[in-house]
């Protein structure tokens, strides 16, 4: 590798000659504040404020887009740099709407991180502000024009999800950040996978906050509230609470959510698990009887939204298996109630999940039963779980370690852990079919293969009773892309199985979990952090296949019958259709 | 002179034929793709856009992005005599806001917008190069320099004439 020697503030360095300043000062431990820049996402050098003195250069320069060379002397703190880096903040401050306080990312925010940073005590422009948009319209997600920076973030994360939903839009003082039209993100095609949210640095895109139907529902005497947690909420968050990045926070996760009031409390690796029995069963099926191929995982929102905007000729592909935290839904509503005695019309089920795109699932009118009941009633984020947390008072970190309620529903096993991270359904999967078809219990099931973040297109053939087929796993909707893009020139025509999560690294790494800042992702993969947790559970847990969950079998003997059986395909089975981009009726209002 | 309307299947020809010149190439050929589709439709209406977008292999907001930033592109359809008055510094030194105010008020629509009948359209831009004859009027490809408001009537007259309004 061709390196170079450089100089910054005195510190001398040698690092590859493809680095930025940036990346230089970062091995030199010398931070240099960024706004725009966000890692492997946007490189910018839009914002100025990562400006540096460079000795014999002309102006100041960005760091995050200059690259070193060789005898590069460089200053990042001189009076200029600062007074620079000042006058820029006050000017993104002067067209800011600075409602801090009551700003949805307060203490979360790289914009007011940045302010603290640099002494600002008020800001000496003041002018116009440029007209703002407050979308509320969809289910997922809320853009406020008003919080925008216009650094750029939230744009190329939807571009390197291949979607492109959000563009910079008109010019000068009138730019705006938002889809075509500037119509409401419900109009455009968007699947609502929230990546545009964490990669926003201040609080002009959120999740549709719903933790007061949450606390509605418990103060409800007359409300039933059960509450199921996804596996990839431990992983993340125990950060909300300053535990490092890849704590595995399940007992006090659990603990925490009994105190806020719930009447039952789940673990949503329970649906998952019951996930397994069936889109295992339906894989076997197909394959048997000459069903479409390859079966493509559903379990994944974003991705099933994509599937129907984008690759409609795919949703015979589709697994028309709900996902978990809907199977275990419409469970409850039926097997958990009749138990119980309780009317279902009483019983409000809450979902804890690491997506955004799960709360417009949650409304996917598939997803209704007969009488006309949700499976799902309300589906909070990971954040959204951290702030009611937070209101109730409760100490997170000295929480002693629990479960989840153990009836009924309250079983689960390693392979519902696994869903949290890319290649686990297909992991899960692959350990209950080779067993069904061996009819054995095979002692090798860790599928390492389809594990890990290195590749965005995982390929594996794995021998199945004497066979072999071919699996694939994706992970972000640029990876399914580019995987179906393949499968459609024919270049791939052998995959039987192939498991998709529209966010990279998984649900783990989903739009609803913990936001972390620009600067800690220049040096963590959090994507493999957090998927280490829930490796580190499965391994941990008594049984770690899904057909070895008794509380699973219980339920097939005495309520569903058989796997994709007749009562399986009423309340766990599902039907996706296609969606228009963009049609002409969006502009009628 | 007047645009040659086309009927809405001949455009649809055209525009065929300039996206199978740019399938596939991005975001590089996206601006000739939208002067050229302009071309044919007059302005650049949603479907267009849809259509530009699909063949380009890039997103409807990034091409919605492009046509909101450039002035010269048009999201509304422009009358059969399209008035244009130059903003630019020389014409706006020179007065030709007036020349915008006085064809306004003498079509009675305002800048932006068209006719009823869709005969007449007005719109102003930045500068088209001739500061020489600031300040410049265009209506359609026919140049108009050094005018003053009161030669405003006689030429709204004589496109009248030719449209048989």
């Amino acid at each position: 590798m061709n390196m170079v020697n450089l100089t910054i503030d005195g510190v001398s360095v040698s690092v590859p000659s493809s680095y930025t300043v940036l990346e230089a000062a970062k091995e030199a431990g010398i931070k240099i504040p960024t706004l725009c820049y966000l890692k492997d996402v946007n490189q910018a050098g839009a914002c100025r404020i990562c400006l540096v003195e460079i000795e014999k250069a002309r102006a100041l320069a960005a760091a995050c887009v200059m690259p070193v060379s060789e005898g590069m002397v460089v200053h990042t703190n001189s009076p200029k740099v600062r007074d620079t880096r000042k006058n820029t903040l006050e000017m993104i401050l002067s067209d800011h709407n600075v409602d801090c306080l009551s700003c949805i990312r307060n203490q979360n925010c790289e914009l007011q991180t940045l302010s603290q940073e640099y002494g600002i005590r008020k800001v000496t422009f003041s002018g116009v502000k440029s007209s703002s948009v407050m979308d509320t319209k969809s289910f997922s997600i809320v853009r406020d024009s008003s919080k925008c920076v216009k650094c750029g973030r939230c744009v190329a994360a939807c571009q390197k999800q291949s979607i492109g939903l959000l563009s910079f839009l008109n010019r000068g003082f009138e730019t705006t950040v938002g889809p075509a039209f500037d119509i409401s993100m419900a109009d455009a095609p968007c699947i609502y996978c929230g990546q545009c949210i964490v990669a926003c640095p201040v609080g002009a895109l959120y999740e549709k906050e719903e933790t007061e139907q949450v606390w509605n529902a418990i103060n409800d005497p007359s409300k039933h509230v059960v509450m199921q947690v996804a596996p990839a909420v431990r992983a993340a968050i125990g950060e909300e609470f300053g535990l490092p990045i890849g704590t595995r926070a399940t007992g006090k996760m659990f603990a925490a959510i009994k105190r806020l009031g719930a009447d039952k409390v789940y673990d949503t690796n329970f649906g998952a698990d019951l996930t397994i029995m069936e889109e295992g069963t339906e894989l076997i099926n197909r394959i048997k009887n000459g069903g479409v191929l390859p079966m493509i995982t559903s379990c994944s929102p974003g991705w099933v939204r994509f599937c129907e905007f984008y690759f409609p000729e795919f949703i015979p592909n589709l697994s028309t298996c709900k996902s978990p935290h809907e199977m275990e839904g419409a469970i409850i509503k039926t097997f958990y109630a009749q138990k119980n005695g309780i009317d279902p019309k009483d019983i409000f089920v809450v979902s804890v999940m690491p997506c955004t795109s799960k709360k417009t699932e949650a409304e996917r009118e598939q997803l209704v039963n007969k009488d006309g009941l949700k499976d799902v009633d309300c589906v909070i984020t990971t954040r959204e779980l951290a702030r009611m947390i937070r209101e109730a008072g409760i100490d997170f970190k000295s929480l002693p370690d629990d479960g989840p309620d153990s009836d009924l529903l309250g079983e689960y096993t390693g392979a519902g852990v696994i869903f949290g991270a890319t290649g686990g359904v297909m992991e899960a999967a692959l350990r209950t079919v080779a067993d069904i078809l061996e009819n054995k219990d095979l002692p090798d099931f860790e599928y390492t293969q389809v594990r890990g973040v290195e590749a965005d297109v995982k390929e594996a053939t794995v021998n199945l009773a004497g066979k072999d087929i071919k699996v694939a796993v994706a992970h972000s909707t640029a990876a399914a892309r580019k995987l179906l893009d393949s499968i459609k020139d024919g270049t791939n025509n052998d995959y039987a199985f192939i498991e998709v999560m529209g966010c990279s690294g998984g649900c783990v790494c989903g739009g609803g979990q913990p936001i972390i800042d620009a600067q800690t992702l220049m040096s963590i993969d959090i994507r493999a952090e957090r998927a280490k947790a829930l490796y580190e559970e499965d391994k941990i847990l008594p049984e770690r296949k899904s057909h070895k969950n008794s509380q699973i079998n219980k339920l097939y003997e005495e309520f569903l019958g058989e796997p994709n059986g007749h009562l399986s395909h009423e309340l766990l089975h599902t039907s996706y259709s296609k969606r228009e981009i963009y049609p002409d009726s969006v502009l009628e209002d | 002179m007047s645009i040659i309307k086309l009927t809405p299947e001949e455009q649809a020809t055209k525009l065929e034929a300039v996206l199978s010149k740019y399938k596939g190439q991005g975001q590089k050929a996206l601006m000739s793709t939208l002067q050229q589709a302009q071309e044919i439709y007059g302005y650049l209406p949603l479907p267009v856009q849809r259509k530009v977008a699909d063949a380009l292999d890039v997103s409807v907001a990034n091409v919605y992005g492009v046509i909101s930033f450039y002035s010269f592109f048009s999201l509304k359809p422009k009358g059969e005599y399209a008035f244009n008055v130059c903003l630019g510094t020389a014409c706006y030194v020179k007065g030709s806001q007036a020349l915008l105010d006085k064809i306004e008020e003498s079509l009675g629509i305002k800048s932006g917008d068209v006719t009823e009948d869709t005969k007449f359209s007005i719109s102003s831009c930045r500068c088209v190069g001739a500061c020489g004859l600031a300040p410049v009027l265009l209506v359609n490809d026919d140049v108009y320099g050094r005018l003053t408001p009161d030669e405003i009537p006689a030429i709204i007259a004589k496109y009248k004439e030719e449209a048989n309004v």
